[in-house]
């Protein structure tokens, strides 16, 4: 299955992929309405010190360690994509307690998000990848 | 190969999961003793404080999981023995069940400790399933009037205390230990966490048990006593060991597995709640009850029973969860050199032994916790990652960046 994958050699720190993770997300027609004066809140997240940086989204794991603590069935594992269902999820947070890569958040309204992979939003592929002016981050089979 | 398992929760689900990563085919028979679908057990508390529903709790997977899996699904139905030599499993209708592999995914039972008076009062339930939950519904009623006595401050009796206070009168919680949740927190942060939910209205009489129930009223060991109307008792769970022992598997409070998940009996496994295994750091025989250890246990008795070979040797310890907007996570052993940390509500302890993260405790801010846990389940060395750093924030830059290429880089784990 396609994932992506980080290489954090040629992150800039930029942190594009925030922004258009979170305009993919808005269900906005515009990135400035979705961004104009807002703190973000991303489902890829960029960690960055001294002269390094890179971005860490959801790897969608073959052993999803999230989807087997997950108490509510809100997460899910489709065609290899680990996907969430708000609408089930109450918020307990045993996901968070167990992804190992801290890829589980909460979104500004307080529900728990992760990457979908843009799945689920109105473009298909993850948006992060097309906003990286320097492929840092990339979409594919490995 | 025909497969058999006994029970209908988070194990069993873990078990069918198994066996179909190695088996595509082989029938699947699953006996399950309550009358649903599979639910997800921790949710009844957020059922009865309206956080979720009943078709959503009832949804735990989808309706056709089963049907998918190639899973002959008896519910309704308990197992009443299991005959090792002969390899059948007798259903208390009578059915005989022949199987190749079998696991017991049975779980556990509340425990009730003997107390004077107990069998005369009328309006009480245990806190462990759907039917529970009804019940304890049933009783409270929608007047709101209804004085409510939890029995047990750990956490069944601490979530069923929140999934009910908006319907109660009142809130009562007796616990014998000096302590809330004392299998779930490190001494220091169980009043942190009582300051809290007292704010919300519980109130608690610890260090004190139940002398004596007369009609309404409980006699407390301290010399006080308290009114109710309803009683909740959530004492403790002891596992479900009777067909395990109608089997002639080695029982030790629990059914014993080992890595493998394997009992002492050929061809029977067991997962889940119901099992006591060796501690990983230990040795020493323990159960470990909570729902991502069910899952993976499970998953690691399917594949086994189907002819693969997988091996559990990471279990710890954890939780997740959270009382009136305070979230808290904690895996490992609270025990070596203490780290705190205080930033506004947020608290912080670490616990750290021979270059190891042996446990952890978030209050409040719990942001990536799962990069501490796993340290604790990975057995980390911390002389490896950058400790100052992660100690202050979970993060992968902590770790080298040869570490950082394989997590972010490498093919999915
Ligand atoms: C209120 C509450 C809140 C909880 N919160 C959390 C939480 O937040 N996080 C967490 O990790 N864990 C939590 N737990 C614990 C978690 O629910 C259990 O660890 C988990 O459900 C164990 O799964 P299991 O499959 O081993 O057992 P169970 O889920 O108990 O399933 C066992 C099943 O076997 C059936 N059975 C028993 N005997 C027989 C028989 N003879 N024949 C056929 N069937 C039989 C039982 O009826 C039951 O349906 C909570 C538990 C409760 C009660
Ligand atoms: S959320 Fe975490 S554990 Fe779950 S699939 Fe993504 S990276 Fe893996
Ligand atoms: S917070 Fe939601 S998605 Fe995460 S484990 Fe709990 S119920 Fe599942």
């Amino acid at each position: 299955m396609k994932r992506v994958y980080v290489d954090e050699r040629w992150c800039l720190g930029c942190h594009l992929c925030e922004y258009y993770c979170a305009f993919a997300n808005s269900g906005k027609s515009s990135m400035i309405k979705a961004l104009k004066d807002r703190h973000i809140v991303p489902r890829i997240r960029i960690e960055e010190r001294n002269n390094i940086s890179f971005a860490v989204s959801c790897r969608h794991c073959t052993d999803p360690l999230c989807v087997k603590s997950c108490i509510s069935g809100a997460l899910s594992v489709e065609n290899g994509a680990v996907l969430i269902d708000s609408d089930k999820c109450v918020g307990c947070c045993s996901c968070i307690m167990a992804c190992p890569y801290g890829a589980l958040s909460h979104s500004e309204s307080g529900v728990i998000q992760k990457c979908e992979l843009c799945k689920k939003n109105e473009f298909g592929v993850p948006q992060c990848v097309q906003g990286c002016p320097n492929k840092a981050i990339v979409y594919e089979e490995r | 190969m025909r497969y058999v398992i006994l029970g209908g929760g988070a194990a069993a689900i873990g078990c069918i999961e198994g066996i179909r990563a190695v088996d595509a085919s082989g029938p699947i028979t699953l006996v399950g003793a309550e009358p649903h679908p599979f639910y997800g057990r921790p949710l009844i508390s957020y059922l009865l404080e309206g956080k979720t529903t009943r078709e959503k709790l009832l949804a735990y997977r989808p309706a056709d999981y089963e049907e998918k899996r190639g899973v002959r699904a008896l519910r309704g139905v308990r197992a009443a023995s299991v005959d090792a030599e002969g390899r059948t499993v007798l259903l208390e209708t009578g059915e005989v069940l022949p199987y190749d592999r079998l696991c017991l995914c049975v779980g556990s039972t509340p425990f009730v400790p003997p107390m004077e008076g107990l069998d005369a009062v009328r309006e009480k339930t245990s806190f462990m399933t759907l039917d529970d939950a009804d019940r304890l519904s049933a009783m409270l009623g929608d007047a709101k009037d209804k004085r409510a006595l939890i029995v047990g401050a750990g956490l069944i009796g601490l979530k069923c205390a929140e999934g009910i206070l908006a319907r109660a009168a009142s809130v009562d919680v007796v616990e014998l230990a000096d302590r809330i949740l004392p299998a779930v927190l490190p001494p220091e942060a169980s009043p942190i966490v009582q300051k809290h939910i007292e704010a919300a209205g519980v109130r608690f009489h610890l260090g004190e048990s139940v002398k004596r129930f007369e009609p309404g009223v409980a006699h407390l060991s301290g010399g006080g006593s308290l009114p109710f109307d309803v009683l909740v008792l959530a004492v403790g769970v002891r596992p479900n060991t009777a067909l395990a022992e109608s089997a002639r598997c080695r029982v030790e409070r629990g059914v014993v597995v080992d890595d493998h998940c394997r009992t002492s009996v050929e061809d029977i496994y067991a997962a889940g709640d119901c099992t006591v295994f060796p501690d990983p750091d230990t040795g020493a025989l323990r159960p470990l009850a909570i729902l991502p250890n069910a899952t993976m246990q499970g998953e690691t008795a399917g594949r086994n029973m189907a002819g693969g070979r997988a091996v559990y040797d990471k279990a710890a310890p954890m939780n997740a969860t959270g009382f009136w907007g305070l979230h808290m996570i904690g895996a490992g052993r609270y025990e070596g050199e203490v780290y705190r940390s205080q930033s506004g509500d947020a608290t912080k302890l670490l616990y750290t032994k021979d270059d190891r993260l042996a446990g952890f405790l978030l209050l409040g801010d719990i942001d990536r916790a799962g990069i501490y846990t796993a340290l604790v389940r990975e057995r980390t060395p911390l002389s490896s990652i950058d400790f100052e750093l992660i100690r202050e924030t979970p993060q992968l830059m902590a770790f080298s960046a040869t570490e950082r290429a394989k997590k972010l880089g490498g093919a999915a784990q």
